[in-house]
């Protein structure tokens, strides 16, 4: 009976439904868009530290977390690889230069990232072959910049750092491609420490000599042992090193969380005006309907059906919105440059789409408690 | 013929202490199946609460009021809302009609509530709408009829689930006079056909001529019953004005009837 009564109450009032789905498509379209910013944003900032297979992350103590501050040398890394219940580890540097390409294209900032070829922190590979150690002046790239620039594996590129006061250009040989690795907003390309040594901008052409400097230790653990008794044993074995979990390092990160909380007040403002711009239309169209709905209860229609025509009436509105806002932010998505970290994915559109279906039904709320105290009494024009 | 409905001495108060208004006071009255009833009076007499007490939409201050042998008094409030959508056909003053709904889907809700079936229920709406001159108006929304339509359509939900008790306020207030008048004619022709209990309020007289009874209330008490069919013909024809309730001295009976306050010519119509 409520489904009835909501079906035919929407479909011949068409005209005004549909345009106030039109406002919930709206705040559909800035909910996933501003979802799909922040995805995109975290993205650009973590993807490689979260495809990273750790448990762990070591970094040098009172840094604050900070992967570009923190310095890691090569005797820690073998200290930490020491440790019982440490199954693999590889020390991680990071830097940041420029590809430059001579055929007119743009040149391209990257993030440059050293590994120790072989060990933990070397990306599986959609193509090609992994680095290997002998093998200086081997890169490996995100299938995103291959694609975009149009590289394949064996193809040469040159890459541009800033070493003293010159920029210096290294010849570099595409050995693999991996799948999209953002890092600190730039594509990955990674080499061998020793590479990443030689290229990395720095204050004096000259490689420096000595131990190998990294920025991080990506530690994985052996099966079934406790992360937290590890993490002990390394702090306390290892000096003047701190140690932290992917996450907590990855929203250590300067900018990350700010950047993220933004985003995120962003998506609840959108919630919070959808669910008064809901909470406002229902509660004037229920209060327009208070004599109709006096009449239905005099006539002997049970509250309970009042109540769940006035719920099923929000709800259908509400994903009717859903489904338009969800097919322009589709069209839209089409034509935005792919510069604009957009980035979408399951969990992120489900969670914003769950939480756009409860803003009808809370929006709704005071008009269904409207439309249930309605007194059948008033269709006869007395009150009680 | 049988007792539809059995009011004994019913009254019902509004407010408490100084505040306190007796807006029916002690009434008893017996409907029977197949009765036609006007409730007259001035306004404020207590027509309007005396009818939604009847309809199970106002509880009593006292007294008790019986419907087929059901007492209101012992239904919780989840009953009283079953029982009207059973027992009782409703025809209100104005908002008689769910504006969404087509002149047929109106009709047929009152089936659908009662759980009839899709099919029967447009059947049977469908014939009694035919029957009210409203063939042509089926998939009319009701902001596309006229008054006198509209009221048609709520006379025709008030019947069509052969309800033991049929009510009306005003059922002919935003009606012109003929209009008006061939709506109570046909109102009163199907209770009469149907055998159900009728009780129509109105201000205006003529519309009495084919009601079996004339009941009158002033200040929520019944003054007056005229039951004599040359009564009610004579007083229906004699208020040729169109005045409200103004009944003559010398032709009720027995009792002293109050006169009503001044008539209050053209009411501005009610949509
Ligand atoms: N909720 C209420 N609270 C207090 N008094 C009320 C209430 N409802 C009605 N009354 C009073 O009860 C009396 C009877 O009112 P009622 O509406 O039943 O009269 P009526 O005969 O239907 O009048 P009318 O012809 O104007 O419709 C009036 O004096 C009215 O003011
Ligand atoms: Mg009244």
């Amino acid at each position: 009976m409520s489904f009835y009564l909501s079906i035919r109450e929407v479909w011949r009032n068409r005209g005004r439904f549909v345009l106030f789905s039109l406002v919930i498509a709206l705040i559909t379209i800035l909910v996933l868009f501003v979802a799909a910013l922040g995805n995109g944003l975290a993205n650009a900032n973590r993807q490689f530290i979260d495809k990273l297979d750790a448990d762990l992350i070591v970094l040098q103590e009172n840094v604050d977390l900070n992967l570009t501050s923190s310095r890691i040398t090569q005797d820690k890394l073998e200290d930490i690889k020491s440790i019982a219940g440490v199954a693999e580890a590889g020390l991680l540097a990071f830097s940041s230069a420029t590809l430059v390409f001579d055929n007119g294209l743009e040149t391209l900032d990257v993030s440059i990232i050293g590994v120790t070829p072989g060990e933990l922190g070397n990306p599986s590979l959609l193509e090609g072959n992994p680095l290997n150690n002998s093998s200086a002046n081997e890169i490996i790239i995100d299938n995103k910049v291959a694609d975009n620039i149009g590289l394949q594996v064996g193809d040469q590129v040159s890459l541009r750092s800033i070493q003293g006061e010159d920029e210096s250009f290294f010849d570099l040989t595409i050995a693999g491609i991996t799948d999209e690795r953002q890092f600190f907003f730039a594509s990955s390309v990674i080499m061998s420490l020793t590479t990443w040594n030689e290229v990395r901008p720095q204050a004096s052409p000259a490689p420096q000599s000595g131990d190998v400097l990294g920025n991080m230790v990506a530690v994985k653990l052996a099966d079934g042992v406790d992360q937290s008794i590890i993490e002990g044993r390394l702090i306390n074995t290892i000096e003047k090193i701190e140690v932290a979990d992917k996450i907590t390092v990855i929203e250590a990160q300067p900018g990350y969380g700010p950047q993220q909380a933004t985003v995120n007040a962003q998506k609840g403002f959108a919630y919070l005006i959808g669910v008064l711009v809901v909470g406002g239309f229902f509660q004037i169209q229920t209060l327009q309907k208070v004599p109709q709905l006096g009449m239905l209860k005099a006539i002997g229609t049970d509250n309970r059906t009042v109540g769940a025509a006035a719920l099923m009436q929000i709800i259908i509105v509400t994903i009717i919105g859903i489904l338009i806002g969800g097919i322009g932010v589709f069209l839209l998505y089409l034509g935005i440059p792919d510069s604009v970290p957009l980035s979408f994915n399951v969990p992120t559109v489900l969670t914003a789409i769950g939480s756009l279906l409860l803003i009808g039904p809370i929006g709704g709320l005071v008009s269904i408690r409207i439309a249930l105290k309605v007194e059948p009494l008033t269709a006869i024009g007395l009150s009680s | 013929m049988t007792t539809a409905l059995e009011i004994t001495k019913v009254s019902k108060i509004y407010g408490k202490g100084d505040n306190a208004v007796k807006a029916v006071d002690q009434v008893s009255l017996d409907v029977k199946a197949g009765e036609f009833i006007a409730l007259v009076g001035p306004s404020g007499s207590g027509k309007t609460s005396l009818l939604a007490m009847l309809a199970a939409l106002l509880s009593p201050s006292e007294g008790s009021i019986f419907i087929d042998n059901s007492d209101l008094r012992k239904m919780a409030e989840k009953e009283r809302t079953r029982f009207r959508r059973e027992k009782i056909g409703f025809t209100f003053q104005a908002n008689n009609l769910v504006p969404y709904l087509t002149a047929l889907e109106n009709v047929s809700l009152m089936l659908k509530l009662n759980n009839v079936g899709n099919k029967e229920s447009i059947q049977k709406a469908e014939q009694i709408l035919v029957r009210l001159g409203l063939e042509d108006r089926l998939s009319s929304f009701p902001r596309q009829l006229s008054g006198g339509q509209k009221q048609r359509v709520a006379i025709a939900r008030a019947l069509v689930h052969n309800p033991s008790l049929v009510l009306a306020d005003e059922p002919t207030a935003s009606l012109d006079t003929d209009r008006a008048y061939q709506v109570v004619k046909t109102f009163s022709d199907l209770i009469h056909e149907q055998g159900r209990a009728g009780i129509m309020v109105t201000h205006d007289l003529r519309m009495t001529k084919h009601v079996d009874k004339i009941v009158q209330m002033v200040d929520g008490k019944i003054v007056n019953i005229i039951s004599n069919q040359i009564e009610i013909e004579a007083l229906s024809a004699n208020d040729s004005f169109g005045m409200p309730i103004q009944i003559p001295q010398n032709t009720s009976s027995q009792l002293n009837i109050p006169l009503a306050p001044p008539p209050t010519v053209s009411t501005p119509a009610r949509v």
